[in-house]
């Protein structure tokens, strides 16, 4: 009865079902118009165009982990795509084990590239890849083990504000030099790539495409509802409770730093589970994933959809990205100036992102109200 | 021990909700709290006055542990718990609530969300999960929401109140809490009389039941409370009895009231 209510709640919301809504058209449409639309037809979708939605429903994720701890907790973490590159090693190195003997060198246990070092046996923490349950707990896990680890650090020497975004920021470009070594084990510069196949099933071929955008999609919806769930509960008040006024909870006994690492060790998970996904699909994860423009550029997705409301953080995550491929495309030099500018735009003039066009629509009418009728009135609108 | 120079005979230390022995607190060599001594009875309201900068607020940040003494002993109930070894949520569980001197509710949550939040409970994160307040605790919620006078804005965001409105959701919150020990500071800055004499009234009736520590600068305000004042200067105890007694004290009155 009382997750029923949870979903009537959550249904109430018109941003929410929208998304959803959304988010379930998507799953029926796409997979129709590339798998049962002849390639002729205008409706037709290509094949890469279903794996580039899915990498962008990967990033949605991954933003919308991000809003979780930045706009519900009020942690900016400028290092949120270490989370999501530990995920995607995590699943790339089943991925190299599922190769076997269809690498380069042949060999039956080693990937190619510990061949190449002249490597003779794989190190301790690549055993127990080859099994796929094991390495999806990985792929959630080791995310989780690190922001457990850090975030109890930090949270309990109260590091806070920019100071904690900077350590953040740090813990991302040590993981990215260290990743980048050939002796760490993990491919070094070129990373984990040439996968042929999960769960011996192809990964080139177009339904495998079609079942991979399709799994990102649940994921994205599942991890949407968790944090709404979880920003229901008492919890999430007191979460919120801490975002705001952190020092006011601890004098109504709330241990906050506890409080924290929660909501930071979910959005690690979260993070972790959209790498995991975009792997297969992009067929790479190398070490530029920790570089902290990365980690940068989740924080603009964020703050351009709408912080604090979930779905904006995934509507500007796949905003960002369609931009990005269209003007990586077509000009790729300004691109960067472009990313620069959103952030300014939507931090002077639109500090509720995309998602808050309703209250700008608002703000702006009410103004326009007010203006004949107060004259001489004070500006201030609340 | 020292023998803290106190009005109360021996018998009464072990019948303390608070017992502050000797406390000092030095910042950058300015000794905000210097050997303060001072004790509360059980269901005792109390007042303190005292000129900027006397300690009153530091006293505060000490006994609900934001601020550990350099030296001296902080005791809790009956001198079975010493405070100034615990942290604020430690603090926080053990029944101690504060009313700060700026009204802090947590303004984008509802009146009655802000109850919620301050409502005694298990603190834990997993007791948070899955926490469904019971019928006795709704009832609760809605008696103090009538009590402090906000039961219709109790679906409004705590941001929207007034000033005076804040203050009395902050008491709404230490009654909520259950809390045996209350510090409230300045509670009737920003109200006007009426509020201010009802704000009087209130803490008298909550005392009694529990123990009440009001720091005030309103005289107006302490000769209502009519209880106990005690008098802090320079960092600890200048004099303490009566409200009239206080007002008649020279020395109170040169550092104090005579300006």
């Amino acid at each position: 009865m009382q997750t029923n209510s949870f979903f009537n709640t959550l249904l109430a919301d018109s941003g929410a079902r929208w998304f959803l809504g959304c988010l379930l058209a998507l799953v029926t449409l796409v997979p129709v118009l590339n798998g049962l639309v002849s390639q002729d037809s205008v409706f037709h979708i290509p094949t890469y165009a279903v794996s580039l939605m899915g990498k962008y429903l990967c990033f949605a994720l991954l933003a919308l982990s991000l809003d979780l701890v930045w706009g519900y907790c009020g942690i900016l973490s400028l290092g949120h795509g270490a989370f999501f590159a530990l995920g995607g090693y995590a699943f790339g190195m089943h991925l190299m084990r599922e190769i076997g003997e269809r690498g380069v060198y042949g060999h039956p246990v080693l990937p190619d590239f510990m061949v190449f070092l002249n490597w003779e046996n794989l190190p301790w923490y690549w055993w127990g890849f080859d099994s796929f349950i094991f390495s999806i707990l990985m792929v959630l896990l080791i995310p989780g083990l690190l922001a457990l680890v850090f975030g109890w650090f930090a949270f309990r020497s109260r590091v806070t504000g920019v100071y904690l975004s900077i350590i953040t920021q740090a813990l991302t470009y040590a993981l990215m030099l260290a990743f980048f070594l050939n002796e760490l084990g993990f491919g070094g510069n070129n990373g984990l790539t040439d996968f042929k196949d999960v769960l011996g099933i192809e990964l080139q071929a177009d339904s495998t495409r079609r079942g991979l955008f399709i799994i990102s999609a649940l994921a994205l919806a599942g991890g949407f509802v968790l944090c709404r769930w979880l920003l229901k509960t008492h919890y999430g008040k007191v979460l919120l409770a801490v975002r705001d006024a952190e020092s006011r909870s601890r004098f109504l006994g709330y241990r906050t730093a506890n409080y924290k690492l929660f909501a930071f060790v979910v959005a690690a998970m979260l993070a972790g589970l959209a790498g995991a996904l975009y792997v297969p699909q992009v067929g790479i994860i190398n070490p530029g994933e920790f570089s902290p423009l990365n980690s940068i550029e989740i924080v603009i997705w964020v703050a351009v959809g709408g912080r604090g409301t979930l779905y904006g953080a995934a509507l500007g995550a796949i905003v960002v990205n369609l931009a990005k491929t269209w003007f990586t495309g077509a000009m790729p030099e300004l691109w960067l100036f472009v990313l620069g500018g959103m952030f300014v735009v939507v931090t002077v003039l639109l500090p509720r992102g995309i998602v808050g066009i309703q209250f700008y629509r608002d703000k702006l009418f009410q103004h326009r109200l007010k203006t004949p009728l107060k004259p001489s009135g004070s500006e201030s609108s609340s | 021990m020292n023998q803290p120079v106190l009005a109360h005979g021996e018998k009464i230390l072990n019948e303390s909700i608070l017992y502050l022995d000797g406390v000092t607190v030095t910042f950058d060599g300015f000794r905000a709290l210097n050997n303060l001594s001072i004790l509360l009875e059980h269901g005792e309201l109390r007042a303190i006055i005292g000129p900027n900068g006397a300690g009153k607020t530091t006293m505060m940040d000490v006994i609900t542990g934001k601020i550990r003494p350099d030296q001296g002993d902080v005791f809790y109930h009956n001198q079975t718990i010493n405070l100034a070894t615990l942290d604020e949520s430690e603090i926080a569980q053990l029944g101690i609530g504060r009313k700060f001197q700026k009204p802090t509710v947590f303004e984008q949550q509802s009146v009655s969300d802000n109850l919620y939040l301050a409502l005694k409970a298990n603190r834990g994160i997993w007791a948070a999960l899955s926490f469904k307040p019971s019928r006795t605790q709704q009832e609760l919620v809605e008696q103090v929401l009538e009590r402090i006078r906000l039961i219709e804005r109790q679906n409004d965001p705590a941001g929207s109140l007034s000033h005076g409105q804040k203050q009395w959701l902050e008491i709404g919150m230490l009654l909520v809490q259950d809390a045996q020990l209350l510090l409230v500071d300045e509670p009737a800055a920003g109200m006007t009389d009426a509020e201010t004499e009802q704000t009087a009234e209130l803490l008298q009736e909550i005392s009694g039941t529990k123990s009440v520590m009001v720091v005030e600068h309103d005289m107006e305000f302490v000769k209502a409370l009519d209880c106990r004042v005690s008098v802090l200067h320079e960092g600890s105890v200048l004099a303490e009895g009566t409200h009239s007694e206080v007002q008649s004290n020279a020395t109170v009155i040169e550092v104090y009231l005579g300006r």
